[in-house]
């Protein structure tokens, strides 16, 4: 009752506040901005309030607040569009939207699947929402009760979740993860700086993979390659008549998986420290964990889409709780969003621990805005979603071009390095690869996520127990099997079980032909001989660094069981085993182009860029690309070339960016966009 | 993308920097910066101290410059901010529309020899630096032991303190807490010290420190609810380069009464001159704005008189003191005198410590 007696006044303070119509056109104005970066794949809410930022000093405080959370509430709105129509996950926050949304486009139905996805993150937006209101007065103690012990066990439980993913062959989809988690490390160890797979020569490794990259390249790239290799549109269907109508129909009848969603959504994002990265793919878990049939998911089913759209939406409101309460970002986004709130007005708003006691109002306002923010967003995406839906119908050999210039674009915003382009293209093969053998991307995306969380809590957890063992064994026991610590450890143990035993159902690939033995046999080999490599690296750090050397090695170990276990298995079972998996085989008679010859058009727009810089190589692939492989005339030729530089040097210039130099920028001092 | 606004309008009649400057001479003006773009490399990600602290002045430089550029913070992490500190050294002066801010973790890596390091600061012109302290705090309970018994009564206790790295400023409170004698244990890893202040809050770190900014608005909530006390400030140099307590907490003791009073503790010999070098080096000209190598002394001027000129408006002191907290905000000489403490340590202080990160830490940079 007493929190009642607090919230409800600051509450229809706070509704008094933002229920004016300047307010609401500056939330607008960020909903459509942030809509606009949004859409574009691995451009989002950093990009997006780097823009603003500029603008925040001194302006007027609620002003600003409705500009800024405008544009964070809908970039996992609008980053839909990209998953769902291109197979290219638009953020971290729905890359396990693409698993079912993609299929969808496919059949022709991206107009249902996107205004299922819009419905559904409203609806998690609204939730969260409420939720908050109420729980953020009671959350601190909450938060606070999670400690290392918690957050390791919530990164386990995640990573519990490639038990679902895993594919047809459970072994494959635990070293897909496997190695994710390896490739998670490359680079400086978080507790005491030892390189691991890098070496100072190399700096771009020393700093490790981004997310970013490794996300475009794992799922935007395979899938544009493949499409462009069957040289025909997404769909080769008409677009569904009103089938928005039915999305919303969809959405309605999923209306408690919904809801579960939700709430999964808003108690991932409250924890800090692990950020939002998981929360789509824990949703998805679920989804697949708590239906009848599961023979759809991953070639369509639209509770592949509700569940972690519910959740990504829901999850930005959960992840105000510890960036508001607590003064740590819970994303990248999130941290600017807190320098922002800082040069808003005379700086009167300080975000942290005084935000509840002191500015209770801003508190509710930033919450509701958010709320508000989802609603515009999903109108303006739900009345755009039918005709953004026909890009699925052009002929992909137009589009292709294009997307790869973005999904550079977005690459090199990383580091600002060529080196992006080229970790986007190595690991993008990678990619392709695991596409073709069919091991489970999703389980090697979720290793490589939550590499980072799991070594860092796993060291941390470790040294703090042993301090409280020090002090006496009850202590100590009491720090590691808090009652969160166990319902935890249960939860991942029945997710596991499950998903193990479901796993065979679950295709989230779709399904795929064995082919010959020996080039999966050759994929598996590579892949055993970089784990081996990897694990050889690690051991040979010293002792005085051994909080460095512990976790690749005990990954790098269970990933050599696993290659083992494969290669005995491939001795085996005959070749029509699934274990033998290549799309390849499948495929041939659908694929119009090579393989090769596909990837040598990317690989040579990368060789021009290194010597000629970005905006000229783009020029010349652009130009050769829809001349001779899209047999487009010179004429179109040139001017989709002089559409897509102009379109890439507008963002530039909005966004501020450069674009990567080459060789020649190093001779020669030319004018923007040039440099 | 700075160059995009300059080229645009300069293009048509030359587009060497040569032409450019005999442009700029030509209108007998000086240093003029009208529809330019000024990039200000900070070498950390959009979310750490440093782009706080550059996202507070660039509005007021763009305001304070000739011409009125627009100046934009881009960021540049990587490395520890030796990557962004690299390519800085690799500029040549062009325009003056590049600036530079480094900080404590970009001076400490230069100061410790460490191999990544491929820049020289003395090839640098410094036009602004900017102090901050830092404050140590201890739970309740430990805060009423020292109360009790004096540094002594904590000896024997196992401290946890959730650290960044060895290598990074957080040498100067392991180092406070190695010369206090306490038994602590880094919990290395942590990704900001607001992390650090998160695991405190927890109650599984039982000592910490933050610098002064955030000490402010993270810290003394806590301790007006009662879970956190303070214990002492690093302090700050006065204008004759004596410890003095930090103008900021002018009520704390400082870190050298603290080891003045405790018997464990000694206010001389190697490792008591390592933290004065050390802290000398990564507190009191934390933050520094520089322009690249080459540039003209006219440059230098502009920056300083407009950064000068932020200082001493009316309302600074109001609109710096939540953001940057009270510290000296140094330009021309001040800055120079300060520039060359915080990357001047004696060699004794610099043997001491890589020593002491062997043998403590086990990190060996070579």
């Amino acid at each position: 009752m007493e929190l009642f007696a607090t919230a409800m006044p600051a509450l229809g303070d706070a509704f008094g506040m933002i229920l004016n119509p300047v307010v609401l056109g500056y939330l607008v104005l960020g909903v459509v901005m942030g809509l606009c970066i949004g859409v574009f794949p691995g451009l989002g809410g950093i990009a997006g309030l780097s823009l603003l930022l500029p603008f925040m000093y001194g302006m007027e405080p609620l002003l600003g607040l409705a500009l800024m959370v405008g544009m964070v509430a809908v970039v996992p709105t609008s980053d839909t569009f990209a998953s769902v129509l291109m197979g290219i996950p638009g953020s971290s926050a729905s890359q396990a939207t693409v698993l079912d949304g993609f299929p969808l486009a496919k059949k022709g139905q991206a107009a249902r699947a996107l205004s299922a996805a819009f419905s559904s993150s409203l609806f998690g937006g609204l939730l969260g929402a409420t939720f908050l209101t109420f729980f953020i007065l009671a959350a601190r103690p909450i938060v606070l009760a999670f400690q290392t012990p918690e957050l390791l066990m919530v990164t386990i439980f995640g990573l519990s979740m490639v038990g679902i993913l895993a594919g047809r062959v459970a072994i494959k989809g635990i070293v897909a993860a496997c190695l994710g988690l390896l490739i998670g490390t490359i680079g400086e160890g978080a507790a005491s700086g030892e390189l691991r797979m890098a070496s100072y020569d190399l700096p771009y490794l020393v700093d490790g993979f981004k997310l970013v990259i490794v996300g475009l390249a794992i799922f935007a790239v395979p899938e544009i390659i493949a499409l462009l290799r069957q040289d025909k549109a997404i769909s080769d269907r008409q677009v569904l008549g009103g089938g928005w109508l039915t999305g919303v129909k969809d959405w309605w009848a999923n209306i408690w998986l919904s809801v579960r969603c939700s709430l999964i959504g808003v108690a991932v994002g409250v924890i800090p420290g692990l950020g939002g990265s998981v929360v789509d793919w824990i949703a998805y878990g679920h989804a697949v964990q708590t239906s009848k049939d599961k023979s759809q998911f991953g070639s369509g089913d639209i509770r592949g889409i509700v569940g972690p759209e519910s959740s990504n939406n829901a999850k930005e409101g959960g992840g105000l709780v510890p960036t508001l309460l607590f003064g740590i970002p819970g994303s990248g986004s999130m941290a600017i969003f807190i320098s922002g709130v800082a040069l808003l007005g005379t700086g009167q708003i300080e975000v942290g621990p005084s935000m509840i006691n002191n500015n209770l109002n801003f508190t509710y306002a930033i919450v509701w805005l958010l709320a508000l923010a989802n609603v515009v967003g999903t109108l303006i995406c739900i009345a755009a979603a039918g005709g953004i839906a026909r890009l699925t119908n052009i002929r992909f050999a137009l589009l292709a071009p294009f997307l790869f210039m973005i999904i550079a674009f977005a690459a090199f915003q990383s580091r600002q390095s060529i080196w992006d382009l080229v970790a986007l293209f190595g690991i993008g093969l990678l990619g392709i690869l695991l596409r073709r053998f069919d091991w489970s991307r999703p389980a090697f995306l979720i290793g490589f996520v939550l590499s980072a969380p799991a070594e860092r809590y796993t060291n941390q957890a470790y040294q703090i127990a042993s301090s409280r063992f020090r002090r006496s064994f009850e202590e100590g026991l009491d720090y590691i099997f808090s009652p969160i610590v166990i319902v935890l450890v249960i939860i991942t143990l029945l997710s596991v079980i499950l998903g193990l035993r479901q796993a065979k159902n679950i295709q989230a690939e779709g399904d795929v032909n064995s082919g010959g033995k020996r080039a999966p046999l050759l994929f598996l080999l590579a892949i055993t001989a970089y784990i081996a490599i990897a694990y050889t690296d690690a051991s040979m750090i010293p002792d005085y660094a051994r909080t460095d050397r512990v976790f690749p090695v005990f990954v790098g170990t269970l990933g050599l069981i696993g290659c083992a276990l494969l290669l005995l298995k491939m001795r085996l079972k005959p070749e029509t085993d699934p274990l033998f998996a290549d799309r390849e085989v499948e495929d041939s008679e659908s694929n119009a182009y090579g393989l090769w010859a596909t990837l040598a058009w990317f690989g040579g727009l990368l060789l021009l860029t290194a010597l000629l810089g970005f905006i000229l190589a783009l020029a010349v692939f652009l130009l050769l690309f829809i001349r001779y492989r899209a047999g487009k005339s010179w004429g179109f030729a040139t001017l989709y070339t002089a559409a897509g530089i102009a379109f890439i040097c507008g963002m530039a210039a909005t966004l501020n960016r450069d674009f990567p130099p080459g060789l020649l920028q190093s001779y020669l001092d030319l004018p923007w966009p040039l440099t | 993308m700075n160059k995009y606004f300059k080229h645009s309008a300069v293009l048509l009649t030359t587009v060497s920097a040569i032409g450019l400057a005999s442009h700029a001479l030509a209108d007998g003006d000086g240093f003029d910066l009208s529809g330019e773009t000024v990039e200000w490399i900070i070498p950390f990600s959009e979310t750490g101290g440093s782009a706080r602290w550059a996202n507070f002045y660039a509005p007021l430089l763009s305001e304070a410059l000739p011409g009125n550029p627009t100046v934009v913070v881009t960021f540049m992490p990587g490395a520890g901010s030796t990557r962004g500190a690299n390519h800085f050294q690799g500029l040549e002066y062009e325009d003056g529309t590049t600036i530079f801010g480094s900080s404590g973790s970009t001076q400490f890596p230069f100061l410790l020899n460490d191999p990544r390091v491929r820049y020289e600061y003395s090839d640098w012109n410094v036009v602004l630096a900017s102090g901050t302290g830092g404050v140590a705090y201890l739970p309740a309970d430990l805060a009423a032991q020292l109360e009790a018994g004096g540094v002594d009564a904590l000896l024997e206790e196992n401290f946890i303190y959730g650290s960044q790295g060895a290598t990074r400023l957080d040498l100067v409170p392991l180092l406070a807490w190695e010369l206090l004698g306490l038994n602590v244990e880094p919990v290395f890893g942590i990704e900001g010290r607001g992390d650090g202040r998160l695991m405190f809050e927890r109650g599984e770190a039982n000592i910490d420190y933050q610098t002064s900014s955030s000490y402010l608005s993270g810290v003394v909530p806590l301790v007006e609810a009662g879970t956190a006390v303070p214990w002492f400030s690093f302090g700050a140099l006065d204008a004759d380069g004596n410890l003095v307590r930090d103008p900021t907490f002018p009520d704390m003791p400082s870190f050298a009464e603290v080891c003045e009073a405790a018997p464990s503790c000694e206010t001389s010999g190697p490792a008591w001159d390592a933290w004065v070098a050390f802290f000398t080096a990564g507190f009191p000209a934390q933050k520094m704005v520089f322009l690249p190598a080459g540039a003209p002394q006219e440059a230098i001027d502009a920056y300083s008189a407009a950064f000068r000129a932020i200082t001493e408006r009316d309302d600074f002191a109001e609109i710096s003191e939540a953001r940057l907290g009270v510290y000296p905000q140094l330009t021309g000489d001040a800055a120079q005198v300060a520039l060359e403490s915080a990357t001047n340590v004696p060699e004794e202080a610099q043997t001491y410590v890589i020593e002491w990160l062997a043998d403590r830490y086990g990190v060996v940079l070579q």
